[in-house]
This record gives C-alpha cells, sequence and structure tokens, in this order.
C-alpha cells in the first residue's frame, strides 16, 4: 500500500514509464514500511526499568550490609559478606530459572549488579559443562566474568599503586 | 534514608549502563568492563570511599562497586604492609564472593540445565 508521501515523490517523476513509476512506488513504500516496523530500542523504558530493578537490587543489597553492620562490622569489613551473599542469590536465581527472564526484562538493571555477574559465571558454567568438564565448564565458566576480573585488576593495582607511592 | 540513597545511586550506575547498551554498539560484556574499569579507577585514587559512605549497597552492589573494591583492596593493604599489600590486597573485599560464585555456581551447573 503506498502512503501519501511516497505518492508524491514519484509523482515527481515524470520521465519514467508507468510500469516502472509502480516499482519505484512499491519500492519507496516498502522502504518505509521497514523503517516504521524496524524494531527500534525502547529508550526511555528501557533506562527506567534497568534504574528501578537495579536500584531494587541495591535495597537488598543494602539489607544486607545493615545486618552485617548490625554484627559490629564496619563499612570496609561488611562490604566482602555483603559482595558474597549478593553473589549467593545471583546463583541460586540464575540456577531456578529467575534471572535470566529478570535479564530480558530489565537489562542492564540486572546486568550491572553483582547478582547478574553472579549470574554470567553460572550461566557459562550451565551451558559449556556439554563441552566437558574441564575445558568446557571449567575453561569457559569465567568468559564474561573473566574480562570483567582481569581489566578491574590492571586498572586497580596500577591506579592504587600510584595513589601509595604519590602518598604512601 | 540510606535506603533511599541506596536506590536512587544503584538504579543510576544501571541506568548508565543500559543508556551505554542502548546508545552504542558494544555488548553487555564491553560495557561491564567499562564500569568496572571505572569504578576500580575511583577506588584507587579513594573517590569511591565518599559515594560508598553516601549510598551504601548502591554504590557497592553495582560492577563499579565490585572495580572499587579491588583497588580498595589493593590500597588498603599496601598502606598496611608496603607495595606488596597492592598483590595480596587484591581480592581481599571481592576474593569471597569469586570464590562463592565459583563454588556454589558450579554446584548449580551440576543440577541445574540452561533452559533453553
Amino acid at each position: 500500500m503506498a502512503s501519501e508521501k511516497a505518492k508524491k515523490q514519484v509523482s515527481n517523476l515524470p520521465h519514467m514509464t508507468q510500469a516502472s513509476q509502480e516499482e519505484k512506488r512499491r519500492q519507496l513504500a516498502y522502504k518505509e514500511l521497514v523503517q516504521k516496523r524496524k524494531p527500534r530500542p525502547r529508550y526511555l523504558r528501557n533506562v527506567l526499568v534497568a534504574f528501578v530493578v537495579g536500584g531494587a537490587i541495591a535495597i537488598l543489597g543494602q539489607v544486607v550490609l545493615e545486618f552485617f553492620k548490625s554484627r559490629g562490622l564496619d563499612l570496609n569489613a561488611a562490604s566482602a559478606p555483603t559482595l558474597a551473599v549478593m553473589t549467593l542469590v545471583g546463583v541460586v536465581a540464575t540456577g531456578l530459572g529467575i534471572y535470566d527472564e529478570l535479564g530480558e526484562f530489565a537489562g542492564a538493571g540486572a546486568a550491572v549488579p553483582i547478582t547478574g555477574f553472579a549470574n554470567t559465571i553460572v550461566a557459562a558454567a550451565m551451558d559449556f559443562k556439554r563441552e566437558g568438564w574441564v575445558l568446557g565448564m571449567g575453561a569457559k565458566m569465567f568468559i564474561i566474568a573473566g574480562p570483567v576480573i582481569v581489566y578491574a585488576t590492571l586498572a586497580g593495582v596500577a591506579v592504587a599503586a600510584i595513589k601509595f607511592i604519590a602518598s604512601p | 534514608m540510606t535506603y533511599l540513597y541506596a536506590f536512587l545511586v544503584g538504579g543510576a550506575i544501571c541506568a548508565i549502563g543500559q543508556l551505554i547498551l542502548d546508545f552504542t554498539n558494544l555488548t553487555p560484556g564491553h560495557m561491564l568492563v567499562i564500569l568496572t574499569v571505572a569504578g576500580a579507577i575511583a577506588g584507587g585514587l579513594d573517590l569511591y570511599e565518599p559515594l560508598l559512605k553516601f549510598a551504601g549497597a548502591g554504590a557497592l552492589v553495582p560492577v563499579s562497586g565490585f572495580g572499587a573494591s579491588i583497588a580498595r583492596g589493593a590500597l588498603a593493604e599496601a598502606k598496611r604492609m608496603g607495595i606488596l599489600g597492592l598483590f595480596t590486597g587484591v581480592f581481599e573485599y571481592t576474593g569471597m564472593g569469586i570464590a562463592v560464585a565459583v563454588f556454589f555456581g558450579t554446584l548449580v551447573a551440576l543440577i541445574a540445565n540452561p533452559k533453553s
């Protein structure tokens, strides 16, 4: 179905034969249709959902953090067990199949928290065990988490070294 | 009040991640590396600490907090025991999470299968 816009564009080309005009019109209409139907990322929806879901996971983390603080740990000492508990939450949720659905729904809202980091490890372990226990699961468990740890360690040690040497 | 700040800061960091995904051609893996390294740089310069104090888990739980924890551990140990502490401290705060992910992740992978 040629739209008004497509018709107008084609009628500007009087030198064309009837048949080729018809062909051109169809192409233009098709292009318009493709443009209309092509899935565009729903930017606003995506960013809002990521914000809310990521924030909600942070609140859960805060509950865990407050628990460890109430046991007499300071913020630094409480961060390791908090990260560990949140990791465990991500592991269990992945095993139950919940986290993959959350990931589809919330995008970065599920991927960015440490629970998503745990999800990448467990999901890779499940996926690659069919390639064998050693070279499959063992080797590829960190296929996404690995680069994160590598570059964080490189950047972290380098920057901490500079800071330490500058002001020991 | 910390809960509100945790929600806002944690949500904001995730929103930044989503914007990176939607407005660039970077994969989620690249996006995670960018956020983590940004956190590690901020953590190594002692700049992440104020955000942690302000927003608690909102700063700690996103991967940027993971990166910052790696750098903060290295810096804290270096201050305690000298330059070698950079390396002993790297996984001081994060090692527990990584060990949990490997151990329990493997257990889960033994009993569960991918859905599709």
